[in-house]
């Protein structure tokens, strides 16, 4: 198949061993990959540029399902290195919203998107970008962990790359490394890399999913509500995480977890619903502003646990 | 008080309805009745196992498997149904496999809800189709202009019987792929076709292989079709697709129509083996799906 199972990793360094096998299979598929091979952003140099980079500016966005409006007209500026969370009540369009910046909403038959959406001043929406190519550097954790259940832990980490076909294999093992110790979860399984990725728990498993994003190098990554269907426990791990992970990366977190919010993000969006079922952006500023001295009465209803 | 009084005599009488009233007695019956079909529907099963072993045990012997046909009851074997059977039955699948295979992938990633739902009961309507009726339709496109009944003919209708089954199996294993895990390939920027292939059909792959196994079981047993097409023959026939062919199937047809005792054993002993590949078959196909299903 076009999966191989890695080789274990040697016991005296931890090192996976480096592996110097053909790179079969491993062709570009499509001409799109080839040209982001040439592109600078390499998968060896994950370092980030020292001006941050990753600003995603939202500008009268709308999005649709079919002739239903589910995000109304929303403006938004995301800044760099930063975690925003979106928060909201149920069904106010907060996922529908986290979607449409990588263009996966658009991969639900007759949806569609108004408005525009630029990651560091490139339109995302413009007819030259392939949405193939946004999702290599817009990355997505979703809200219960998903890894690909015929793949060891290893071959999902490095999924994203091989399936792109954009990879050195002798560099595969240091992706694999890297991505797993900046998830937090490189101690935990670096012994058993081979094992089934959906042999981990709860939280693993997300860290793992977490890692899978970081593999291909993203410059922002959005959360569906990634913590909610986990205990506690795995939760803060998850959120110190993502404390870490702002360092490097642009983050977006939608949340039902107001708790969660104040705790992680830097900026802070309230979505609600309005009269027309679609969902709408009533007020975002610094999360401590949001949290303390709203300036929108439904802001502060919500944070105040009056409803939703 | 009255109303106690009332109540308590309403209990009273709902009481009285006890254990071994007509209810229970209706829903005992039923039961018991319910069971005995359940046995009825097992019995031929057993029952075909039963002959076909005892007998075709007995038939079973070194001439069966090695010598080709011969008339008349003079000793011969089924060597050439056999070869028949192993060379038609594989290129059938062939033929069918990738069609299958790639319909049921393309009715449930890519095809629109409309254009899935006629392919879907097109297949549907294909498996019911008398397979006879698939035998004339393949004799009249590959053997009549010919005027030849060939071995290729054979394999054409066969995969006409498997490819419906393969792909309505394809969707529905497919059906059973989480949409999560499409989402996140797709979200690391994995392109739309290996997606589906690395991932969706990589997920499906088990079941995928199942449906294919039972297809080829159905095709192996498959009488019909292969009538009008290879028709069968006495003669060892490997590789040449043009000619007639000989098939299992087709020799216990035949055989078991003889007034032969040696031939008449023949064909149970055929029975035995085709039962044997069937059964097999099947059977491997139970236990990986259990397999899979706990791991």
């Amino acid at each position: 198949m076009l999966i191989e199972t890695p080789p274990a990793p040697t016991e005296e360094t931890g090192q996976p061993p480096v592996d110097g096998r053909e790179t079969a299979g491993t062709s570009s598929p499509d001409p799109a990959a080839a040209s982001a091979s040439a592109e600078p952003t390499s998968v060896e140099d994950a370092a980030p540029a020292d001006a941050p980079t990753g600003r995603v500016e939202v500008a009268g966005l709308s999005a649709y399902y079919g002739e239903f409006r589910a995000v109304r007209d929303v403006t938004l500026t995301i800044r760099p290195h930063a975690i925003t969370a979106i928060i909201g009540p149920s069904g106010c369009g907060k996922s529908t919203f986290l979607r449409a910046l990588n263009r996966m909403h658009e991969v639900i038959p007759k949806a569609r998107v108004e408005g525009s959406v630029t990651l560091d001043g490139i339109d995302v929406y413009d007819r030259e970008i392939d949405p193939v190519q946004l999702r290599r550097v817009v990355g997505m954790v979703f809200q219960r962990p998903n890894p690909f259940p015929t793949m060891s832990i290893y071959d999902n980490v490095v999924a994203g790359l091989r399936l792109t076909g954009r990879h050195r294999q002798a560099a595969l093992d240091e992706v694999v490394e890297r991505s797993l110790r900046r998830a937090a979860l490189w101690d935990e399984v670096k012994d058993k890399l081979t094992a089934n990725g959906t042999s981990l728990s709860g939280g693993q498993q997300q860290r793992l999913c977490i890692a899978r994003v970081l593999a291909v190098d993203p410059e922002v990554i959005l959360m569906d509500e990634p913590a909610s269907a986990l205990d506690p426990v795995a939760t803060l791990r998850i959120e110190e995480l993502m404390a870490e992970l702002r360092q490097n990366y642009t983050i977006v977190i939608v949340t039902h977890n107001m708790q969660q919010a104040s705790r992680v993000s830097d900026q802070t969006a309230f979505f609600t619903m309005g009269d027309d079922r679609a969902g709408y952006l009533v007020e975002a500023d610094e999360t401590i502003q949001i949290f303390t001295n709203p300036r929108n009465q439904l802001t502060e209803d919500y944070v105040s646990g009056r409803f939703g | 008080m009255a109303i106690q009084a009332v109540a308590a005599n309403r209990s009273a009488t709902l009481l009285q309805a006890k254990a071994g009233g007509r209810r229970t007695l209706v829903d005992r019956a039923m039961r018991y009745l319910s069971f005995v079909a359940a046995i009825v529907c097992i019995i031929p099963l057993a029952a075909v196992l039963f002959f076909v072993t005892v007998r075709g045990i007995a038939a079973v012997n070194i001439d069966l498997l090695t010598k080709p046909a011969r008339a008349l009851g003079v000793g011969g074997g089924a060597l050439s149904a056999i070869l028949g059977t192993l060379q038609m039955v594989p290129l059938a699948a062939l033929m069918a496999i990738p069609i299958g295979v790639l319909a049921g992938i393309y009715i449930h990633e890519y095809g629109s809800a409309r254009s899935a739902r006629v392919i879907r009961f097109a297949a549907d309507v294909l498996v019911g189709v008398p397979s006879i009726l698939i035998g004339i339709f393949v004799f009249t496109f590959l053997v009549l202009p010919f005027r030849q009944y060939n071995a290729f003919a054979g394999s054409v209708a066969l995969a006409v019987i498997m490819s419906p089954v393969i792909m309505r199996t394809t969707e529905e294993v497919l059906k059973l792929v989480p949409g999560t895990l499409r989402e996140a390939s797709l979200a690391l920027g994995v392109p739309r076709w290996r997606t589906t292939l690395s991932i969706v059909v990589r997920t499906a792959l088990p079941g995928i292989l199942t449906g294919i196994m039972l297809a080829v079981a159905r095709a192996a047993g498959e009488t019909a079709p292969l009538l009008f097409t290879a028709l069968g023959s006495r003669l060892v026939n490997v590789g040449d697709l043009t000619k007639p062919m000989d098939a299992l199937p087709l020799f216990i047809y035949v055989n078991a129509r003889q007034p032969f005792e040696l031939q008449n054993e023949q064909a149970w002993g055929a029975a035995f083996l085709l039962l044997v590949f069937v059964l097999t078959v099947n059977v491997l196909v139970r236990l990986r799906s259990a397999g899979t299903r706990t791991q």
